[in-house]
């Protein structure tokens, strides 16, 4: 099933239970999938029109008011194009927003350069009271939206709208702020967040296939980091490689090399967007032109492992 | 060519481009194909072979998704060759579907992210005034793009500054992706909110090319020191009878091959 079809049946059953969840749009809620929601909950559900920037101060003003708002658009535009709103609005004024971010990355396609954000997690990483979630697939989204709803403090969340594919199933178990281990190895960690979660997935295998064994970390939560889960990893293989699908600059990269430099050094590269701009084209053509495929991941660990 | 020949053509060359990826912004590039004939036909001062001429009038498609209509327009006026329309959203294409002004020749100003365009047209203008040149620059924005708010400070700053060589258009066809405008964040009586800012305005049929021949006309010759705003009432899928009837939905629809043919077939 498309992902925003189980965002919006899990986000459905929520509202039911909780009379405080908003759901806002930016002329975007055919696209995001909220749409069905306007019908079942007429008095939360608002599109605010292509003005995202009125959309992210509304929401903190409904939170304000013990509201737990839901804002949604295309990633650059729910992240800078909104930065000083939900800077000042929402955590500097510590408040409790939801803000839902679709197509991160190299996943905006063929809407092209001005829709594709490499920055996002950056910059929401380093504001105070907001989380930042990057979602592999619709099974861990829906998992994770009761915590998401029921925690206090702000969230940005990246998700692919239209994506079918699936990493986990009906049992996974979302525990906020935890990695998930996903293979043990002993040769190299793999650290990847949100759909890179695949690609190195992918990578992991065809590293097997060389005889390398990989001691894989799926992250969620990029903020908080579970730093007990990389330091040990990097304790037992003494190599760290991150994979995401972001800049390499304030994203999973920093957020890993941050920790280590602190608590255990530990030689690190990462896959990633390296000073690049964005652009048009089919997913797997960016991914191959940013370096970021489950062939680029192979070749970094090869070359980090001297092989 | 008449103005109603070449509005044919642009938009079976639109169609065509976005055919070459399957899918586009069907219906806001169709209702801007009228304006872009008239204004490549009579007005922009432009040499397809020196596009970045310094003293050209100069065109920012605010609403940047409407790419391939633009695109059709500069190719069949000789900007690039005919077969880069089959290069849309492609790796490595000069033709994105939202425009950037790196990229493509003619294209004045990168677009996409809504509500910026009207802001880098000031700019644009500012520019043209300080080196003392007085050719114009042309806006066109969509309905539902003016409920950005910087739209309103860029329209001030054009009052404030009397930037008389803008020339803004909006495509005003009502609709917008998630329905119609009205019912989604209502932006009527543009006309007035323009002039509240400053603007001298007119509201016309966005598809009759003499109506807006002569708007633009009336626009560069009319003595206000003054920004002006010309409102096009225009439909959304204009020209191609099944993209008009799909409504909102022609936003961003398909263009298959057999959708190709008939809208062809209707556009002779
Ligand atoms: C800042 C920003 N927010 C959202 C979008 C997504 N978007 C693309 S087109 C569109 C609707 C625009 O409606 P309108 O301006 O009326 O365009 P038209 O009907 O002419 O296609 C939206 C919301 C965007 N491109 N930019
Ligand atoms: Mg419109």
């Amino acid at each position: 099933m498309e992902l925003r079809k189980m965002y919006v049946a899990e986000l459905s059953r929520l509202m039911k239970q909780n009379d405080k969840i908003f759901v806002l749009d930016a002329d975007l809620s055919s696209a995001g999938g909220t749409k069905p929601l306007y019908q079942e909950f007429p008095d939360r559900c608002v599109d605010c029109g292509v003005a995202e920037a009125n959309m992210t101060c509304i929401a903190a003003g409904l939170s304000a008011s013990g509201f737990v708002p839901f804002i949604h658009s295309f990633a650059p535009f729910i992240s800078r194009r909104v930065f000083d709103q939900i800077a000042v609005s929402i955590s500097y004024s510590e408040q409790n927003v939801k803000i839902v971010a679709f197509d991160p990355g190299v996943t905006t396609t063929y809407n092209g350069g001005t829709h594709m954000c490499f920055e996002d997690m950056a910059m929401m990483r380093a504001l105070s009271n907001i989380a930042v979630l990057d979602i592999v697939d619709g099974f861990q989204l829906v998992k994770a939206l009761p915590y998401i709803v029921e925690h206090k403090g702000s969230m940005y969340i990246r998700i692919v709208r239209k994506q079918n594919d699936a990493l986990f199933d009906d049992n996974y178990v979302f525990q906020f702020g935890k990695a998930d281990k996903l293979c043990d190895g002993k040769d190299i960690t793999i650290v990847a967040s949100g759909t890179s979660l695949f690609d190195a997935k992918k990578a992991t295998d065809m590293l097997a296939e060389k005889g390398i064994s990989v001691d894989l970390l799926g992250i969620h939560t990029v903020k908080p980091l579970d730093e007990d889960a990389i330091v040990a990893s990097a304790t037992k293989t003494g190599k760290v490689l991150t994979v995401e699908n972001h800049s390499i600059h304030g994203g999973l990269y920093s957020a890993v090399c941050e920790t280590l430099s602190r608590k255990h050094p530990t030689l690190c590269d990462g896959i990633g967007v390296y000073d690049k701009v964005s652009q048009v084209g089919n997913l797997a053509d960016l991914k191959a032109d940013y370096h970021m495929s489950a062939e680029d991941i192979v070749a970094k660990a090869l070359a980090m492992l001297g092989k | 060519m008449t103005y109603e020949k070449f509005a044919t053509q642009i938009r079976r060359e639109a169609l065509r481009c976005m055919n070459s990826q399957g899918s586009g912004h069907v219906g806001g590039s169709l209702s801007i194909a009228d304006v872009l004939a008239v204004l490549y036909t009579s007005h922009m001062k432009v040499d397809p072979q020196n596009p970045k001429m310094p003293d050209r009038d100069q065109l920012v498609l605010s609403k940047g998704h409407a790419g391939p209509a633009l695109y059709a327009t500069l190719a069949l006026k000789g900007f690039f060759p005919m077969d880069w329309l089959d290069t849309l959203n492609k790796l490595g294409t000069k033709l994105p579907s939202h425009v950037n002004l790196n990229l493509t020749p003619g294209v004045d100003m990168t677009a996409g992210s809504l509500g910026q365009g009207l802001s880098c047209a000031c700019g644009l203008a500012l520019a043209q005034k300080a080196q003392g040149l007085d050719n114009y620059v042309y806006v066109i924005t969509g309905d539902g793009e003016l409920q950005e708010g910087q739209n309103w400070e860029g329209a001030m700053f054009a009052g404030a500054k009397k930037l008389d060589h803008v020339i803004v258009f909006v495509d005003n066809n009502k609709m917008q992706i998630d329905g119609y405008t009205n019912n989604v964040m209502p932006v009527e009586n543009i006309a007035k909110k323009f002039e509240a800012f400053g603007f001298v305005t007119t509201c016309i049929n966005g598809h009759d090319h003499e109506a807006i021949n002569n708007a633009i006309n009336w626009a560069k010759q009319d003595t206000t020191v003054a920004p002006h705003c010309i409102v096009l009432d225009t439909i959304k899928g204009k020209g191609v009878s099944f993209y008009e009837q799909l409504g909102p939905s022609n936003h961003s629809t398909t263009v298959t091959d057999e959708q190709l043919a008939k809208a062809l077939a209707e556009l002779q």
